[in-house]
């Protein structure tokens, strides 16, 4: 901290915004310099408290800081010029808007005399990005722009995180003017509700002690509450014993080895958790959003249970699924008055749930993972397990990019801790791991950080590379390479007919030559033998590795509820045949948009 | 894999709505800063809702607060996360369901009103038939000359809407219309 921090100095823009980076616990702004933002990065070149992460796309910043944000629970930081740096800026804005991550972006913008002249570089950056921020502020005066920054933080960090963006004209950078603290008191039109009403409360414990066949359905929400969320969570379950599941979003929040666990719930889900959904007569969702992916056809949603909602954003009570008893509040705060009237009042009859547990030991009997192995190709599944039971051990982080590997990971790699898993949920961006893993590797200099990647989506970003090398940041890409845009393949197969529309990439680079062009270290492995030896390989490299895992071009991703489906109507591994595919989507689908 | 003929599908589920749409009358404040407007407009184009009229103003000066009313139809179950979506946004203080608050106080309907200018050019017969019926309608004259007259009548939007079919055949050049300003009835504030 400096030591002008409590005091008004009068400084230039430029020197307020790394003098507010600093006041707000910045350590690393990942970004790109440009005409618009050059007195910033003139401030930062004079200084060493904040360190800067220079990437090699401005969207690549943007998934880095959310991948540094996610595994940390601070805000991540973005520095991007005008125009187009602000533009490239707009992926990773609406993909931390989707999944709440408490994003920073600061952008430059042409000097406000120029602002409406069409301008070099010059783009309407408040209004391109206004339905992809949580908040946004053009700064107009200097004597402004500390108080804005500080608040930007402020509306990114707390109630449901999100994306900002501040943008900040050129002129605004040279002028002087003085620079004000962090303040304390906040805007009074902003003030996210977070201590749930206790009544609520009290009818939620209620319910729950009297059901017979209860399941907490978990989200994003308990991992962006923080670690004593993730913990109270963990004492809820041990004192109703009631199973858990929860979301792409949540996992971690409890530990995937935990008695309770019924692994992860909705398209891809398991068939224990996804019927357990549906069959359940008290439900208690907490900090998820029963987005469309978790609850299939919503006529047929759990359609016998009594909801409880806990969420620190009213809007998503109600939204897609009727509830009957919303708790709005930070679910670390809910939690802990939950638990503290559980303890209080409500016995937990585990005896009680004993029909509902031997139900579930026969959901979990079917085995929706297994897959068939295969002893001359890698099956993807196959792969991830490898990379699980070799790396559990360590101080790991993993990251992914979207498709059918995202899906397996989600399966197939177990977490423990929260903040463990960084991935693209809410958007489902391509090309979000591989910067995402550049930014946790920042935030976890020592950790092993992996990008669980498939072939296509990891060209979208493969250029971060470069910064991984640049930045010593020794991250791991594992790449499921089948050679085609799995997921997109899958839905083909299942609702056009099978005809595989540019889904299949003709021209693949070698994985290899290219990770060493690159600076890093390369690896193939095509063999399932082979496979452990060159994990071990690639764990040990001290420098960014890409790894091509050659595995079975066709194996599809399952279970699944297909499209206008309910959760107990699963199309299980070992039932999808190609008929049972081709005919999964049937005549009422049609009636779908 | 077959390739077969297969029904078309989607990733998406969609449910057949089953409500029914009500016009809602709702009261938002918010802090006059430049772009707040954008951010309520842009929310309902966004989310798809509707707006059928919007009534902006500064109302507290000191307090840099503007009022904007807006009426919009939707089912129930649109028109609560309307409001929830409203209240996300930063600079909104506070958003009321004037409808559903005058249901509350045993009201059919909330205070509204509306101003319009009504331009009518004509000679003759039509002339004075347009000025007798202002008078009927209580909309008082703001300009004339010999050939037209600018009417500015006040009052509910169907009371508004019937003045200007009226006027219709009578020589009706051009009209405009503020939109609903609204609150509810008794002592309390929104």
């Amino acid at each position: 901290m400096s030591s002008g921090q409590n005091e008004r100095r009068e400084m230039t823009g430029a020197e307020m915004v790394v003098q507010a980076l600093k006041d707000n616990g910045v350590k690393h702004v990942f970004g790109y310099p440009g005409g618009a933002v050059l007195p910033i990065y003139d401030e930062i070149f004079q200084q060493d408290e904040v360190e800067h992460i220079l990437v090699r796309h401005e969207q690549g910043a943007g998934h880095a800081a959310e991948g540094y944000a996610r595994s940390t629970g601070k805000a991540g930081v973005m520095l991007v010029t005008s125009g187009p740096g602000a533009t490239n800026a707009v992926t990773p804005l609406q993909d931390a808007l989707m999944d709440s991550i408490p994003l920073v972006c600061l952008t430059g913008q042409v000097p406000t005399s120029l602002i409406g002249s069409d301008a070099f570089q010059e783009c309407d950056t408040i209004g391109i990005t206004r339905p992809c921020t949580k908040h946004n502020w053009l700064v107009k005066d200097v004597n402004e722009l500390a108080a804005i920054i500080h608040e930007a933080f402020h509306v990114a960090t707390t109630g449901r995180p999100g994306p900002v963006v501040v943008d900040i004209p050129k002129d605004v950078q040279f002028a002087k003017g003085i620079y004000v603290p962090p303040q304390t008191a906040p805007r009074t039109s902003y003030r996210p509700k977070v201590q749930g009403d206790l009544e609520k409360i009290k009818a939620a414990v209620e319910l729950m002690a009297n059901a017979k066949r209860p399941i907490l359905y978990t989200g994003g929400g308990v991992i962006n509450s923080g670690p004593e969320a993730s913990h109270l969570l963990r004492e809820l379950v041990d004192l109703t014993g009631f199973p858990i599941t929860s979301t792409l979003m949540g996992l971690g929040a409890y530990p995937a080895s935990g008695k309770n666990w019924m692994g992860m719930l909705g398209m891809h889900g398991t068939y224990e958790a996804n019927m357990a959904m549906h069959d359940c007569d008290v439900m208690v969702c907490i900090g998820a959003r029963f987005d469309d992916r978790i609850t299939g056809r919503l006529t047929a949603f759990s359609p016998n249970s009594k909801k409880i909602h806990i969420d620190i954003d009213p809007s998503s009570i109600n939204k897609n699924v009727h509830t009957d008893v919303p708790i709005i509040g930070d679910v670390g705060r809910v939690l802990e008055d939950l638990v503290r009237l559980w303890r209080a009042t409500a016995k937990a009859d585990k005896k009680a749930l004993h029909p509902w547990w031997e139900q579930i030991a026969k959901w979990r009997a079917r085995d929706s993972l297994a897959y068939k192995m295969n002893h001359e190709v890698i099956m993807p599944q196959y792969a991830v397990q490898r990379l699980y039971a070799l790396t559990k051990d360590m101080d790991t982080y993993i990251t992914t990019e979207v498709g059918q590997h995202q899906m397996w990971a989600a399966q197939h790699y177990h977490f423990e801790k929260p903040n463990r898993w960084m991935t693209s949920g809410g958007l489902g961006t391509m090309g979000y791991g591989l910067p995402a893993a550049l930014g946790v590797q920042i935030a976890h200099p020592d950790a092993l950080v992996i990008d669980i990647a498939g072939d296509a989506s990891v060209q979208m970003t493969m250029q971060e590379m470069s910064a991984a090398v640049q930045h010593e940041a020794p991250i791991k890409i594992f790449i499921l390479n089948n050679q085609y845009m799995g997921m997109v393949r899958q839905w083909q197969q299942l609702l056009h007919g099978n005809r595989l529309s540019h889904s299949y990439t003709e021209a693949m680079p070698d994985f290899v030559k290219l990770a060493e062009a690159y600076g890093g270290h390369g690896i193939r492995c095509e063999k399932p033998d082979e496979l452990d030896d060159a994990i071990k390989e690639m764990i040990s490299v001290k420098k960014p590795v890409i790894f091509d895992c050659r595995v079975a071009t066709l194996a599809n991703c399952f279970p699944m509820i297909p499209s206008g489906k309910a959760h107990n109507e699963m199309l299980l591994p070992d039932e999808a045949t190609d008929e049972a595919v081709a005919n999964a989507i049937d005549a009422k689908g049609r009636e779908l948009v | 894999m077959n390739a077969q003929l297969q029904p078309t599908g989607s990733a998406y589920f969609i449910a057949k709505e089953t409500e029914k749409p009500e016009n809602h009358t709702l009261s938002v404040l918010v802090d006059n800063e430049p772009g707040v407007l954008a951010r309520v407009i842009g929310l309902f184009s966004g989310r798809g809702y509707n707006i059928e009229s919007l009534t902006v103003s500064e109302t507290e000066h000191e307090k840099h607060l503007s009022r904007i009313t807006i009426v919009t139809r939707g089912t129930p179950h649109v028109l609560e996360q309307i409001k929830h979506q409203l209240e996300r946004i930063v600079p909104v203080h506070r958003v009321v369901d004037l409808t559903v608050r005058s249901h509350e106080l045993g009201q059919e309907r909330p205070l509204e009103r509306e101003l319009a200018l009504v331009k009518v050019a004509g000679t003759g017969e039509a002339r004075v038939e347009a000025l007798r019926l202002a008078d009927a309608f209580r909309a008082s004259v703001i300009d004339a000359n010999t050939e037209h007259f600018i009417f500015e009548i006040t009052g509910k939007g169907s009371k508004l809407d019937q003045f200007i079919a009226i006027m219709k055949p009578l020589g009706l050049v051009e009209i405009c219309r503020t939109g609903v300003a609204a609150m509810n009835r008794g002592p309390q504030g929104m």
